[in-house]
């Protein structure tokens, strides 16, 4: 989609605006996690600029935008994943529940905030091993048997596997994969969970499982997600972010952002002149 | 046809019978040299090979019992001493080195292994030996164990960087820190690498015979503990093949049988451990 090659019409992406187009109303809601002023170096150069954004509670929230834009950067810094990069380094201020997560101890952190990554990395473990691991590392006190049947069955994936758990998790097909990441992720009962574009590995019907899967666990848990698809922000979420060449474009709600853009940009993209 | 072309052919016949037979002398030689050995060792090897000590000179028949359980002492001696520091040397390189570190160590690694294994063994013996003023099973240890460092670090380095990031992050994502995710996924991931490298480090020093010289020495008579010089398969076989004696020569090949079988073996259960389990697909 993304990747096919346009002619070379030239797109005129508007001047830059000088804030942000928000039109989300923050009164209302309760925000699970705020990231005020955050601007991304990878060494010198600069790949997020004043982004502010909130998470609301037990919504989805997906962030669009093409590629290089900066979402997957913006999700990663959500459970800190970005200090795995040397060089990688963040100025302004990330909260969760209203604490600055970037001054908390980040194992603790990540146990709270979740990730599911592009293309499925179960461990070379059984499938029930993979979904015990981050209960086994955090020394918890829960019995990991019904942990893991209830993290599978939150993940619709418990019918499937509950006669093999004891098989390798490579068995499994990439999109059941896929599930036994979200849970193994959510085993450990995070308030977050971020997913990094999920389905771009997996075929259509794998694809429809997760989306449907992610709108049920809403209910459990505040879910972050970025995505190539904007029919899949569309069809998922509450809230949608577009960012562009690293700055925060619009934030509204997701079916507001499709039908009414509030900024020229957004249109042009969701309009498919660009990216 | 021409006569170009019957050349060609000629050629091309020529050359793949000239590929294909030194394809066939490089298989033949292993061959050979285990034919030998199995029809020369096959014939002197008995129970009291085994389970006897050399009989004294003069005399024939007599064992090697004190050369086996002595080369199992040294092995066991260099896998402790040498195998740790390999492995942990390794995840340092692996897992927390920056690459003028990396670059450093690793290519002191190539030389160490490349060091002549005679030199390794002065270098023991001027460490292990000399202050002592008498060769040990602890000095031959500690030079098979110099010698079995390199290939350890090296190859479990290798193994360890094959494992795909992906499951580091996967870890890292759950909470587990920087050492949890080493020794719960990236080890697990790569152990059955790790050992083939450590048996394959094991058969590599376990037929050393030059370090051992004049470290463990030799000894025709059981050797107690740790601190005097012992027997071993490799100095048995030296001694044993340029004595005058034919009971001898008939000893050393079965000595020679007994040590390739081991290490055949060795490399056989390495081949078998790497081919079972589950395999991390590559990134």
């Amino acid at each position: 989609m993304h990747a096919t090659v346009r002619p070379a019409v030239s797109v005129k992406i508007p001047p830059v605006a000088t804030s942000a187009v928000n039109r989300e109303p923050a009164s209302a809601l309760s925000m699970r996690m705020t990231i005020s002023k955050v601007n991304f170096f990878y060494g010198a150069k600069q790949t997020l600029f004043d982004v502010n954004l909130g998470i609301a509670t037990n919504k989805v929230t997906s962030l669009i935008g093409p590629s290089g834009c900066g979402k997957s950067t913006l999700l990663r810094t959500l459970n800190r994943m970005h200090e795995t990069v040397r060089g990688a380094r963040l100025e302004g201020e990330i909260l969760l529940d209203g604490q600055n997560i970037l001054v908390q101890d980040v194992t603790a952190h990540r146990r709270r905030v979740g990730m599911v990554f592009q293309r499925p990395n179960p461990f070379p473990k059984s499938i029930f091993d993979n979904v015990a691991y981050g209960l086994k590392i955090n020394g918890s006190k829960t019995p990991i048997a019904e942990a893991v049947e209830k993290s599978l069955r939150h993940s619709a994936l418990w019918d499937e596997v509950k006669d093999h758990l004891h098989k390798s998790a490579y068995e499994l097909s990439g999109g059941q994969q896929q599930r036994l990441c979200i849970a193994r992720a959510l085993a450990v009962e995070p308030e977050v969970l971020l997913l990094d574009e999920p389905c771009s590995a997996l075929d259509p019907i794998s694809t429809a499982k997760i989306e449907e899967l992610l709108v049920q666990l809403k209910d459990i848990c505040t879910i972050a997600i970025v995505t190539h698809n904007m029919q899949q922000a569309a069809r998922v979420s509450d809230f949608t972010a577009f960012l562009l060449t690293g700055q925060l474009i619009e934030f509204s709600p997701t079916p507001q952002l499709f039908t009414t853009p509030g900024d020229p940009r957004t249109e042009a993209y969701i309009t498919g002149r660009f990216g | 046809m021409s006569f170009r072309l019957h050349w060609r052919k000629f050629l091309s016949a020529f050359m793949l019978t000239m590929t294909g037979v030194c394809a066939l002398i490089s298989v033949s030689v292993l061959f050979f040299i285990l034919g030998y050995l199995v029809y020369h060792g096959g014939t002197s090897i008995s129970w009291n090979f085994f389970t006897k000590l050399p009989a004294p000179v003069g005399e024939t028949g007599g064992g090697m019992a004190n050369a086996i359980v002595g080369s199992g002492k040294l092995l066991l001696l260099a896998t402790l001493f040498g195998v740790p520091i390999g492995f942990f040397g390794a995840i340092y390189l692996a897992e927390f080195s920056g690459g003028t570190t990396a670059f450093v160590v690793r290519y002191a690694a190539d030389l160490l292994n490349g060091v002549p294994s005679i030199v390794i063994g002065i270098f023991a013996y001027s460490l292990a030996v000399l202050p002592f003023k008498h060769f040990s099973t602890l000095a031959g240890g500690f030079a098979l164990g110099l010698m079995m460092i390199p290939i350890t670090l090296r190859s479990t380095e290798e193994f360890l960087r094959s494992v795909p990031k992906a499951l580091r992050e996967a870890a890292m994502a759950l909470g587990a820190s920087k050492w949890k995710t080493i020794t719960s996924v990236i080890v697990p991931a790569a152990y059955r690498g790790i050992l083939t490298a450590i048996l394959l480090a094991f058969a590599r020093v376990a037929g050393e015979t030059a370090p051992l010289l004049f470290t463990a020495f030799g000894n025709r008579f059981w050797s107690n503990g740790w601190n005097q010089p012992t027997a071993s398969l490799p100095a048995m076989i030296y001694t044993y093949a340029i004595a005058p004696y034919d009971d001898w020569h008939r000893q050393a090949w079965a000595a020679g049988l007994v040590l390739l079988g081991l290490i055949l073996i060795i490399n056989i259960v390495a081949r078998a451990i790497l081919s079972r389990g589950i395999a991390v697909p590559r990134a």
